[in-house]
């Protein structure tokens, strides 16, 4: 996995005519973490849609080194297949050196759901189905993360094991950007504080 | 094109999952019976209205799916994984249009055997009516995804899906049914009106896509 890293220049957002934040300038490096927090309706998601080459700003610049994984408010799994081919459907458009199905047991293993992987994607739970959307984003092997409200639903357990996977993915050179109003254990995280205008 | 393949092999399990393959053959079946009880057991007036009756229920079975295309997938973020993924939404739109298409026109050719013989329509007629629906379901097929994607999301989509849908299907109606009796002429013409919609659907349906996804 080569190394991630996201940067934003001058990044001006505006939603529905309504200027959400202007000038936004910050750069996660490899093996650096951005936390963007703020109060609700902020931008936090629209700065990660940003992020993600989703979303235009209207002013601006965003670098990043490909391929980027991404998760917003739903996992994106199909809900009628096994949570293990539901995940392989995702690695398989994924590049990596490392085969898709290798990839899946590794990130189901990482958040504690091998023993979830025969079953559909609709009988898990909210926190289930959440931490399934993280493996997602483990096994696209990606060097940038994009996450918006990735803890939204975990238990104590899955949150260390969450933390544990962003400091693993950081110790490889990925970088990781997470949008959230939870306090997470992120060490030397870089603060992206947005102020409602 | 990366993942073209997968992609249609994906729409074409959500058909199956959600009963859509099966579901708009019996509907269309059951157009195709309950015709006769509409305008009585005169064989000769039901061999000449036949054609334009498989046609017109062919029609309604190709509308029956369009919520469950485009909309689910905008809704639980499918598409923008895909868009991170770098697939543009044109090529997503192209592999709905085939997944679509595979999911309800070879099954409904097939039953349109079945529809022939309960009309009591002559073997001479099914042939051109099994020409005419090769080569226009794939316009219907484009139609219908064009449709759901630019209904995803409206409230009362369905309803609004008929809405649209249904005016813009009256070409291939006219020269698909007309085919039957007009011959090549015909033909040609339903041709290139369902080259049109294939050509013009994964642009316009990309582009609802991507401005749904904004």
């Amino acid at each position: 996995m080569p190394g991630g890293a996201i940067a934003f220049r001058d990044v001006t957002c505006e939603r529905g005519g309504r200027v959400l934040f202007e000038g936004l300038t910050f750069a996660v490096e490899q093996g650096q973490a951005g936390v963007v927090t703020g109060p609700n309706g902020v931008g936090k998601s629209s700065l990660i849609r940003i992020a993600a080459g989703l979303l235009q700003p209207v002013e601006g610049t965003v670098a990043y080194s490909p391929p980027r994984a991404l998760i917003t408010e739903d996992a994106a799994l199909d809900r009628e297949l096994p949570l293990d081919r539901a995940l392989l459907f995702w690695a398989r458009f994924d590049d990596s050196e490392r085969a898709a199905d290798e990839r899946v047991a590794d990130a189901l293993e990482a958040f504690d759901l091998t023993h979830l992987a025969p079953v559909p994607v609709r009988l898990l739970s909210t926190g289930q189905r959440r931490r399934a959307g993280l493996a997602r984003v483990l096994a696209a092997d990606s060097p940038t993360w994009l996450l918006d409200e990735p803890a939204n639903g975990l238990d104590a357990h899955a949150l260390t094991l969450f933390e544990a996977a962003i400091a693993r993915h950081r110790k490889a050179g990925g970088a990781v950007l997470i949008a959230t109003h939870q306090q997470l254990d992120v060490p030397r995280a870089q603060m992206i504080v947005l102020e409602a205008a | 094109m990366k993942g073209f393949a997968t992609l249609v092999m994906r729409e074409l399990r959500g058909a199956w999952v959600s009963g859509g393959m099966l579901l708009p053959i019996a509907f269309f079946l059951l157009v195709a019976i309950l015709f006769p009880f509409g305008i009585g057991p005169d064989s000769k007036l039901l061999a000449r209205v036949g054609g334009g009756v498989i046609w017109a229920a062919a029609l309604l079975a190709a509308l029956l799916p369009v919520e469950r295309l485009v909309a689910p997938d905008l809704e639980r973020g499918v598409v923008d994984q895909l868009a991170v993924r770098g697939a543009s939404e044109a090529m997503i739109a192209t592999a709905k249009l085939v997944g679509h298409w595979l999911g309800f026109a070879p099954l409904l050719m097939l039953a349109s055997v079945l529809a022939a013989g309960l009309l009591g329509l002559s073997g001479h007629t099914l042939l051109a009516i099994e020409l005419g629906l090769l080569i226009g379901t794939p316009g219907l097929a484009a139609l219908g995804v064009a449709t759901a994607a630019l209904t995803a999301g409206l409230r009362g989509s369905g309803a609004v899906a008929g809405l649209v849908m249904l005016p813009l299907a009256v070409p291939l109606l006219i020269f698909g049914a007309g085919s039957i009796e007009g011959g090549p002429g015909a033909l040609k013409l339903l041709g290139a009106v369902s080259l049109l919609l294939v050509a013009g659907t994964p642009f316009v349906a990309g582009a609802a896509m991507r401005m749904a996804g904004d």
